[in-house]
C-alpha cells in the first residue's frame, strides 16, 4: 500500500469539532450578457445535479453525511469528479449500509477544508480509500436512526430494522426523514465506537453491485449545465494567458516589448510573473477584457528571455541518460533485493536480458488547464477542477505569501483528469496574478500553451535480466527502471522507502514489484535527473504499470517463446501463490493465485490457442493494476492483425478480465475499464510525443493523434464475481494492453517491438530486419 | 454589431468580427454549455449547428454567421429530451462529460443525414470528435439507439 493510501485510510469517519457542511456560498453562476438576451441563467448556475445542501434541523452523525427533516440525504464527497462517477459510487456506499431510500441521495462535492483530510483523487484509490470510512458513516446514520426511531414507535430499537430508508418493527414503521423532524437526534461517534459498528454482510446489499441504479452527474452533462472550471466567472474579472518561456524551468524575463500588443482591442496590459514557490519561472501573461483578446495580445508579446540550461534537451538524450544510470551497478534504490541475486546470476546456466523504452506520453485532457483566482473578504480563492488539493494548498501558501488557512479551492467538474490535475501547477500563476493586479484573474491556457505546459509521462527505459538452470528454470530476476519521477519533484514527503531505507517514487516503478515466482528478485528504480530538470514529470493514467508493464509482460512472453513454452501456461506456471505472493488480508487476499485466476478465464473466454487468418494472432498479457498493496488483478488477450505491406497494426479485439474485488457500481466499473483499455490501446499504437528542445514536440492534434472511434475494437470486459474488498478501477484497464499488441504482433508476424507507441515503421523496420517483409 | 439567432433568441453583439463564434457564445452571451478543446477544429467540443449544419464555432469568425440560424447544445431540446440526449442518458455515455455536448450535436446532425447510420458513416462522421475518456463504445452504441427511437416516430428538434 502506498503512503498516501496509508494517510487515506487514517483518515477518521468521526465527527470533527468543527462540523457542519461546507456550505457553498459561492456557486460561480453564469452572469453577464446572457441575462440581458433572456437566456435562462439559473440554469448554467447548476453545477451538479440538486445538490440539495441540508437545511436548518439536518442530522450529521458523521462529518460524511446529513439527513435533512425532508428525507434528503446528502453524502459529502472529497474527490474529484472527473469522469468516473465517483460521488455515485461512493455515495452507494454510505447509503448503502444505512439502508436509505436512493431516491433521497443526494451528492455534494465540497471545497477544501481542513476537515475533510487528505483530498487526492488519483491512483485509482477512492473507493478503496472510502470503503471503510464510508461503510462506518453509514452505520453510524442506521444505528442513530434505529436508536431515535424506536423510541418513536415506542419498541426496543433491538426489534427494529431498517429498509428503504424506514425504521421498522412489525407493522409499524417510521422515514429517516420523519425521525430527523421529529426526534432532532444529535448523535456523534468516537472512531472507537466508530469502529465497532455492525456492518452489513455482503449478501443483504442494495446498492452496492445495483446494475439499476445511474450515475447522478450524468444528465447535466448531456444538456450543457454541467459546470467545469472553465467555466466559472465572477463580476469584474479580467483574462489572463501567457506567453509561455522556452523551457519548463530556468527561463528569466530580459526584456517585453507590446507595442504590437497594445493594438489589441481589449488588450489591458502584461504581467510578468515572480513565484516565490518556483513553479512557474520566465512567465508573462498578457492581461485583457477577453479571452480572445488575451489570447492575440500574448501571441504579439515580444519577450526576450534567457533560456533554461535544458534547452536543448531532447527525448534520446533523457533515455541515453536513463540506460547510463541502469548501467552502472551503483546509484538508485532497491525496492527489493533478494539475498542472492548476484551469487545465482554468477551461477546461471544462460541469461536473458532486454531492454525496453516508452516514449513521452501528453496527457491532453480536453478541457485546457485553467483557475479563476481573486481575493474577497480575507479569503484568496482559486476556481478550479483539481485533483490533489492537499498537495497545491502548501505551495499557494508559498506563492502568494500568506497563510495556507486563508486560501480555499472552489470544487469544479474536470474536464479530464487523467493525472494531469494532480498537479495544480495551473493554479498558481492565477493566484499570483490576481494578487498582483488586485482583482480577479481568469487565467485559461490555449491548447498549445497546455501542451507545452503539461507535466507529461516521462520518457522511460527498463533492463529486465533474468537468470536459468541448465534445465532453463527461472533462478533469479533483475528488473531496473529509470524515468522521471513525478513525486519526487512535487511530492517527496509522499515517497515511498525501499529495503536499503532511501526514498524512491513507488509511482514510477509499480508493477516491476510483481507477483511471479522467480527465485531471488531485485528491483531498482532509478530517478532519471535529466528528465526531472527538463520537464515536470507527471503522474499518467496508469502511471509506471501503464510501462512497466511493457517491459515486464513483453518478457514474460519472450522468455516463454525462447524456451517454446505456451505463453499462458508459463506465467501460470510460475504464479504459485508462494512466499510474500501469498497476498494479505485484506487488500491482496488471495494474491498471486487471483492474478492465474483472471489469465485462465481471459485465455478461456479469448479462445486462447484456436486458429486465426494469416498474420493474426491473440497476445496475452496480465498486471496487478496500480500497485502490491491494492492489486487489481487483470488480464488481456489482444487479437490483431499485422498488414505486412504497410506496417499498419490494428486491433480486432479486446478481451479483459478483471478481479478488483466488490464491484460497487457495475456500469461504472465497466465504463471505466472500457476507458482505461482504450487509453492503453492509444498508447501502444496512436500517441506518443518526443522531447524537442527541452519542450514536448506535439502541441495539438495535428500531430498529436489519440485514438479516435474508428480505430476502437471490439470489447469484451468481465468482472470476477468477488466479496472481497473493492479495489482500484480508473487505471488498472490501461496496464496490459500494449504488451498484449506487443505479444500479439509478435505471434502474428514474428517481429518483437521493445519501444512504444509502435508506429508502422516500426514494424515494417523489424520485418525487414527479420528478411520477410515479403509474403 | 453582428447579429444573428441564437437558440430561437435574436442577438447582436459588438467584437470584433474575427472573434470566433465560440468565445462569443460563452463569454459574450454566457452560454457555457459549448467547449472549448483543441482551438483548431480538431476535436469537435466547440460544435454548435449553423443553419442546422454541425459547426466547429472555435474556427468560425462571428462575422461569418451574421443573419445564420444558431443552435447550442442548450437550445437543442427545450426540455433537454432530444433523442440524442436521451440516448446518452439511457446509456450512460458520458464520463468527464466535457466533449458530449459537441458530440450530441455532431450526432445530432448526423442523423438527419444518415438517418440509419452504417458503422462507416459513424465512423466518417464522428471521427472529428475527440472523447479523451474514450466513450467510443457506448457513442457509438447510443448513436443506434437514438436512430432507431427517430425511425419509431419520435420528434426530433436542432
Amino acid at each position: 500500500m502506498g503512503k498516501l493510501g496509508r494517510i487515506g485510510l487514517g483518515q477518521r469517519a468521526g465527527n470533527d469539532a468543527a462540523s457542519g457542511l461546507s456550505r457553498r456560498g459561492f456557486l460561480m453562476a453564469a452572469v453577464g450578457a446572457g441575462v440581458m438576451f433572456g437566456f435562462p441563467a439559473a440554469r448554467a448556475a447548476q453545477q451538479f445535479p440538486a445538490a440539495g445542501l441540508p437545511g436548518d434541523g439536518a442530522f450529521e452523525p458523521t462529518i460524511w453525511c446529513a439527513i435533512a427533516p425532508d428525507g434528503t440525504i446528502t453524502v459529502n464527497i472529497i474527490r474529484a469528479e472527473m469522469g468516473q462517477h465517483i460521488g455515485t459510487a461512493l455515495a452507494r456506499i454510505i447509503a448503502d449500509e444505512m439502508n436509505a431510500d436512493w431516491a433521497h441521495v443526494k451528492i455534494n462535492y465540497v471545497d477544501t477544508d481542513p476537515k475533510w483530510g487528505l483530498m487526492v483523487t488519483g491512483g485509482s484509490w477512492s473507493v478503496w480509500m472510502t470503503w471503510d470510512v464510508f461503510r462506518q458513516a453509514g452505520a453510524a446514520a442506521r444505528v442513530a436512526l434505529t436508536d431515535a426511531g424506536a423510541a418513536l414507535l415506542g419498541v426496543p430499537a433491538s426489534q427494529c430494522t431498517t429498509r428503504d430508508g424506514m425504521v421498522i418493527a412489525g407493522t409499524k414503521s417510521i422515514g429517516y426523514g420523519d425521525i430527523v423532524a421529529r426526534a432532532h437526534p444529535a448523535r456523534s461517534f468516537t472512531p472507537d465506537e466508530l469502529a465497532r459498528l455492525p456492518l452489513k454482510p455482503a449478501a443483504d446489499r442494495h446498492l452496492i453491485g445495483n446494475h439499476d441504479l445511474k450515475a447522478l452527474d450524468i444528465p447535466a452533462k448531456t444538456n450543457g449545465t454541467a459546470i467545469y472550471g472553465i467555466d466559472a466567472r465572477v463580476e469584474g474579472m479580467v483574462y489572463a494567458r501567457p506567453r509561455m518561456p522556452p523551457t519548463r524551468y530556468g527561463s528569466r524575463v530580459r526584456s517585453v516589448d507590446d507595442a504590437a500588443a497594445r493594438a489589441v482591442k481589449g488588450y489591458q496590459r502584461y504581467l510578468v510573473i515572480e513565484d516565490p514557490s518556483q513553479i512557474v519561472q520566465g512567465w508573462v501573461l498578457a492581461i485583457a477584457d477577453t479571452y480572445t483578446a488575451a489570447i492575440r495580445a500574448a501571441d504579439l508579446l515580444k519577450v526576450d528571455w534567457t533560456p533554461g540550461e535544458t534547452v536543448n534537451v531532447s527525448e534520446k538524450d533523457v533515455i541515453d541518460h536513463g540506460r547510463a544510470q541502469i548501467d552502472r551497478k551503483d546509484g538508485g534504490v532497491m525496492v527489493f533485493d533478494d539475498k542472492g541475486v548476484d551469487s545465482t546470476f554468477a551461477a546461471a546456466a544462460s541469461t536473458f536480458s532486454q531492454d525496453y523504452t516508452c516514449a513521452s506520453v501528453l496527457h491532453y485532457q480536453l478541457e485546457p488547464t485553467n483557475a479563476l483566482a481573486f481575493e474577497k473578504d480575507g479569503i484568496f480563492e482559486i476556481h478550479a477542477g483539481n485533483q490533489w488539493q492537499s498537495l497545491i494548498l502548501p505551495s499557494l501558501a508559498k506563492a502568494l505569501q500568506r497563510p495556507e488557512k486563508s486560501i480555499v479551492l472552489r470544487s469544479y467538474l474536470l474536464g479530464g483528469g487523467f493525472g494531469r490535475r494532480l498537479n495544480g501547477d495551473y493554479m498558481v500563476p492565477a493566484a499570483l496574478a490576481a494578487k498582483a493586479l488586485g482583482k480577479p484573474v481568469k487565467l485559461v491556457l490555449t491548447r498549445s500553451d497546455d501542451m507545452q505546459f503539461d507535466s507529461f509521462r516521462s520518457p522511460s527505459i527498463q533492463r529486465i535480466r533474468v537468470a536459468f538452470d541448465a534445465n532453463k528454470a527461472i533462478t533469479a530476476m533483475e528488473y531496473h527502471a529509470a524515468a522521471g519521477w513525478p513525486t519526487e519533484v512535487m511530492a517527496a514527503a509522499f515517497m515511498e522507502k525501499g529495503v536499503d531505507g532511501k526514498p524512491y517514487d513507488q509511482f514510477a516503478i509499480a508493477g516491476g514489484d510483481h507477483w511471479y515466482e522467480v527465485g531471488p528478485l531485485r528491483v531498482r528504480a532509478l530517478s532519471n535527473d535529466l528528465a526531472n530538470r527538463t520537464f515536470r514529470p507527471g503522474w499518467l493514467r496508469s502511471v509506471s504499470p501503464g510501462w512497466t508493464s511493457w517491459g515486464l509482460e513483453s518478457s514474460w512472453d519472450e522468455i516463454a517463446h525462447l524456451q517454446g513454452r505456451d505463453p499462458v501456461q508459463f506465467r501460470l506456471d510460475h504464479l504459485t501463490g508462494a512466499g510474500r505472493n501469498k497476498g494479505e488480508a485484506p487488500n491482496s487476499t488471495g494474491g498471486a493465485l487471483r492474478q492465474a485466476a483472471v489469465i485462465r478465464r481471459v485465455a478461456e473466454k479469448a479462445g486462447w490457442g484456436r486458429a486465426l487468418p494469416k498474420d493474426t494472432a491473440l497476445g496475452i498479457a496480465s498486471t496487478f493494476g496500480q500497485e502490491r498493496g491494492m492489486p487489481t488483478w487483470v488480464a488481456c488477450a489482444a487479437q490483431v492483425h499485422v498488414d505486412r505491406a504497410t506496417g499498419i497494426v490494428r486491433c480486432r479485439k479486446l478481451t479483459l478480465v478483471v478481479d478488483a474485488g466488490t464491484i460497487v457500481d457495475p456500469d461504472g466499473a465497466r465504463a471505466q475499464t472500457e476507458g482505461a483499455a482504450l487509453w492503453g490501446l492509444s498508447m501502444a499504437l496512436f500517441e506518443g510525443s518526443e522531447i524537442v528542445g527541452g519542450l514536448p514536440r506535439d502541441r495539438n492534434l495535428d500531430t498529436y493523434t489519440p485514438l479516435r472511434i474508428a480505430d476502437v475494437p471490439e470489447m469484451d470486459i468481465e468482472f470476477i464475481a468477488s466479496t472481497e474488498k473493492p479495489t482500484g478501477l480508473g487505471e488498472p484497464g490501461t496496464t496490459p494492453i500494449a504488451p498484449a499488441i506487443g505479444n500479439a504482433i509478435f505471434n502474428a508476424v514474428g517481429v518483437r517491438l521493445r519501444h512504444l507507441p509502435i508506429r508502422p515503421a516500426d514494424v515494417l523496420r523489424a520485418l525487414k530486419e527479420k528478411g520477410s517483409s515479403t509474403v | 454589431m453582428t447579429s444573428f439567432r441564437l437558440n430561437g433568441h435574436d442577438v447582436s453583439v459588438d467584437v470584433p468580427e474575427d472573434t470566433p463564434l465560440l468565445w462569443v457564445i460563452r463569454d459574450e452571451i454566457g452560454l457555457t454549455g459549448t467547449k472549448f478543446g483543441c482551438g483548431i477544429g480538431m476535436c469537435g467540443a466547440c460544435t454548435v449547428h449553423v443553419g442546422g449544419r454541425a459547426t466547429r464555432s472555435c474556427i468560425t469568425p462571428v462575422s461569418a454567421v451574421q443573419g445564420a440560424d444558431i443552435t447550442t447544445i442548450e437550445g437543442l431540446d427545450p426540455a433537454g429530451n432530444h433523442p440524442v440526449q436521451e440516448a446518452w442518458r439511457d446509456l450512460q455515455v458520458p464520463q468527464c462529460g466535457y466533449c458530449q455536448s459537441g458530440q450530441i450535436m455532431q450526432v445530432a446532425s448526423l442523423l438527419k443525414d444518415y438517418p440509419q447510420p452504417t458503422d462507416q458513416d459513424i465512423d466518417a462522421v464522428m471521427g472529428g470528435s475527440l472523447c479523451r475518456c474514450m466513450t467510443y463504445i457506448r457513442i457509438r452504441d447510443a448513436i443506434r439507439k437514438a436512430a432507431a427511437t427517430a425511425a419509431g416516430g419520435e420528434t426530433s428538434n436542432g
